[in-house]
């Protein structure tokens, strides 16, 4: 922290909160919203994205499962072969503990194989309790891949209203895209401090923001982080000459926030990232045309804005094109890449990205984790190496 | 699929020369195409449109068959491992890094041809997610234009009108235009529905093949032979005259088996007595092909049906290539594909193919390599279990990288697997 000993930290009861939120494994905080809304649905989802304005706009909870953490793994091992990724072993445990009994359905979106058969398994180990996979189109022609994914969403408007949501109107809708895009303005709020001025807000602290609101509905997440805003550009700063890095490649499975903790501590301000990158897929607001179907807004949205990530595929320019210019907008210099161990999305793409980087003349080092890793030291000393490197000598 | 990288030498089919032949003959064709003006397309076997690029005088070539020959004649190590040098992760689809290896070794074509580049790649995105990143990876290696088919998943095991529409839509105003741009000749769709014809005609074949094993003994191998069966229809050769008479000799073969009451041809020759029956689900491995096939041969093992053998095609519950519905018949191809099908799916077929093909147990070969396929498998393996009373075995390999191939653990495993059947029968616990 960069907030000296004897001053309150204006921020500190917010974080506070988020990480109470983040940490929650029971999910008290949905818990605690079906209370007060007594009928209405929660309805978790896998990374990467969903358009949670279709939910809000139904009367449900979107909730994002994120999977375990470090917490001990027993039954959801016996499920998958050594050589598969931690989330779906997690999420798994958690739904066969009861810890996500307070879901009234999950959605897995299409992220990759691993995530996609995880969907089919939660239909058989869990028949009574509702579940869908969300298609993303893969086509960008407003006419085929549009007109497909308006589909599929209002598939699953049809699932959710059998199942007691709110029909899914068009005012209802516009409000919850006004409400995505007021939250989405005050992320880039916080991004842009982050970019500017990363002692005010460490890149620990901006993840458990962004991920709580995960948890909550957009308007009270775009609240808090309209409050969290204003409470760091009161904290008293110092300048830290860091090596000011991008992370990529974790946007599914998440790593521990004590990595994160520990490139910060490497000498690395990481002013950009695709954590949990569902909040920002889509870049900028989601806008609604004179007299267009919010529905078709949303769609179109996911079309036009989408984020270039592992999981979209890129038809048109160059595999990493979009990542040198995230580096060349946040000012960075250089790029780590940290995905999960056996992230097919994330492995395969880091070559192509690499590639690009080289191209650019942009330095990068990479490494790989699992949300349950407990060890940082070799991670430590090597976004160390790689901070100096970049500070004194301008590459890696 | 006709070599083989094996210590002893195999016995084959009649068939299996025809189609030794039949890859010859196409990997001369690539190795001219430059000279002769023609045109070359990478696709995928999963969601192929052979009909298509064929109706427009494309030569196809596919980088999974290359990779597994490649992997059947001992070059894949070394392929990985150029792949691995060049910044490809360990953790990743040995298909995808066997490819870019053999590419940045000179792309010598599994028959000692060199392969031409691609003038484009036919990007079908069927079941299997990292076939969109194998593309890219190869779209910046070969800077050509790519073509992409975005084919729903069939979560429920059922083609919505949605699903076949978008498919239609995409292979109308996007995929054809692109292939005819490359072909430099717009596509005649009499050619098209004839060679769907063909396809029909080759597909009613395999099926009788594969049903011939539900007879005691069964005379073919549904798997380990299978994969020779698929060749030419997961290929280059489906909606042609050569695949139609390949197919026509096949099934020829396999009835005269029948008539004499033979098992299938095996490594070794003509299997003996059949002592089990098997079920199997997911891809062999084929660095160590023929020791694995001998590991469950030599026990008088016969595989009666197999999932991997329907990734190019699902064709046992009736779908043909249909010439009056091109395109229609086209997409739900695609959709239909066995790896495109929900996990529930997937257990209901196995389940279904346990009963019909009278399956004494059902074994899975876990691959480190395809997420797609093992992605939950242990849960399958439970399932089927459950509902059969039929037990299962289950094993791990990888496709082509040779370091995942531990040829003692895996024979243990499958020698205690039929030990343990042959307690049951006895009626001793297992």
């Amino acid at each position: 922290m960069t907030t000296t000993a004897s001053a309150p930290d204006p921020a500190r009861e917010i974080l506070d909160r988020c990480r109470a939120l983040v940490e929650d494994r029971r999910l008290g905080a949905v818990r605690a919203w079906k209370a007060a809304h007594p009928g209405r649905l929660a309805i978790g989802h896998m990374p990467i994205y969903v358009p949670r304005p279709l939910f809000e706009a139904m009367g449900c909870l979107p909730v994002g499962v994120f999977g375990g953490g470090d917490m001990d793994i027993i039954r959801g091992d016996s499920y998958f072969q050594s050589y598969i990724c931690h989330i779906p072993r997690s999420t798994l445990e958690l739904a066969l503990a009861g810890d996500l009994d307070v879901l009234d359905g999950m959605i897995f979106p299409s992220i990759c194989d691993v995530i996609r058969n995880l969907g089919g398994m939660w239909r058989m180990l869990f028949p009574d309790r509702y579940s869908a996979y969300l298609d993303l189109p893969q086509n960008f022609a407003p006419g085929l891949g549009g007109r497909f994914y308006v589909q599929e969403l209002s598939r699953i408007a049809r699932d959710l209203e059998a199942r007691g949501a709110v029909p899914l109107a068009p005012p209802a809708l516009l409000a919850a895209i006004g409400d995505e895009n007021r939250r989405r303005a005050a992320l880039a709020a916080l991004d842009a401090i982050r970019r500017e001025e990363p002692w005010r807000l460490r890149a620990t602290e901006a993840y458990l923001a962004s991920r709580a609101g995960t948890l909550v509905p957009a308007a009270e997440h775009a609240q808090m982080l309209e409050e969290l805003g204003e409470a760091v550009r009161r904290r008293p700063g110092r300048l830290i000459d860091n090596a000011r890095v991008v992370l990529v490649g974790a946007f599914c499975e998440q790593p521990p926030l004590e990595l994160i903790l520990t490139l910060e501590k490497a000498g690395c301000d990481i002013v950009d990232d695709d954590f949990q990158l569902g909040l920002r897929t889509i870049e900028g607001p989601i806008e609604v045309a004179e007299g267009e179907d919010p529905l078709a807004a949303l769609a179109r949205a996911y079309l036009e804005k989408g984020t270039a990530t592992a999981c979209r595929y890129i038809a048109e320019g160059t595999k990493g094109a979009s990542l040198v210019e995230r580096v060349r907008e946040s000012g960075a210099d250089g790029v780590v890449f940290a995905a999960a161990s056996f992230c097919d999305p994330a492995l395969l793409d880091q070559p192509m990205l690499e590639a690009a980087l080289d191209a650019a003349g942009v330095p990068h080092t990479s490494f790989k984790f699992s949300e349950n890793a407990g060890q940082f030291q070799t991670i430590r000393e090597q976004a160390g190496a790689f901070s100096d490197a970049v500070k004194l000598w301008g590459a890696a | 699929m006709s070599a083989s990288a094996t210590r002893e030498p195999a016995a084959k089919d009649r068939s299996q020369a025809r189609q030794k032949a039949m890859i010859g003959d196409h990997f001369d064709r690539l190795a001219r195409a430059r000279d002769e003006g023609r045109k070359v397309v990478y696709t995928f076997v999963p969601g192929n449109l052979t009909e298509l690029v064929g109706a427009l005088g494309l030569l196809p070539v596919l980088p999974e068959i290359n990779a597994l020959q490649s992997g059947m004649r001992g070059k894949s190590a070394g392929y990985i491992a150029e792949a691995e040098k060049a910044g490809h992760s360990e953790d990743v689809c040995t298909y995808v890094k066997c490819d870019i290896g053999m590419m940045k070794s000179g792309n010598i074509s599994p028959t000692g041809t060199k392969l031409p580049p691609p003038d484009l790649l036919l990007l079908s995105y069927t079941g299997c997610f990292t076939f969109m990143k194998w593309f890219e990876l190869l779209r910046q290696e070969y800077r050509c234009p790519v073509a992409m088919l975005h084919v729903p998943y069939q979560t429920d095991g059922v083609v919505t009108e949605a699903m076949r529409a978008y498919v239609v839509a995409q292979l109308r105003d996007e995929v054809i235009p692109k292939l005819e741009a490359v072909a430099g000749r717009s596509l005649d769709f009499h050619e098209l529905g004839r060679r769907l014809a063909l396809s029909a005609r080759a597909e009613d074949d395999l099926v009788r093949v594969w049903e011939s094993a539900r007879r005691r003994p069964s005379p073919i191998d549904a798997y380990f032979g299978g994969v020779y069966y698929v060749g030419p229809i997961f290929s280059a050769f489906r909606g042609t005259e050569d695949a139609v008479a390949y197919y026509r000799e096949l099934r020829e073969e396999v009835d005269e088996r029948v008539r004499r009451g033979e098992g299938p041809t095996t490594p070794d020759g003509p299997l003996g007595q059949e002592r089990y029956r098997l079920v199997v689900e997911g891809p062999p491995n084929w660095t160590s092909f023929l020791d694995f096939w001998r590991m469950f041969s030599r026990e008088g093992a016969v595989v009666v049906s197999s999932t991997y053998t329907r990734v190019g095609g699902l064709y046992d519950d009736g779908f043909r290539h249909d010439p009056a519905r091109p395109l229609e018949s086209l997409a739900e191809y695609c959709l239909g594909c066995y790896t495109n099908l929900g996990l529930p799916s997937r257990v209901d077929l196995l389940e279904r193919h346990i009963r019909d093909y009278a399956a004494d147990g059902f074994f899975i070969n876990s691959v480190k390599s395809c997420n797609s396929f093992s992605a939950g498998q242990l849960l399958m393996l439970r399932e089927l279990e459950k509902r059969t009373g039929v037990p299962g075995g289950f094993i791990e390999s990888d496709l082509v990288d040779p370091r995942y191939f531990g040829k003692a653990n895996i024979e243990n495993r499958v020698q205690s697997y039929l030990q343990m059947l042959d307690a049951r029968r006895a009626g001793a616990r297992p």
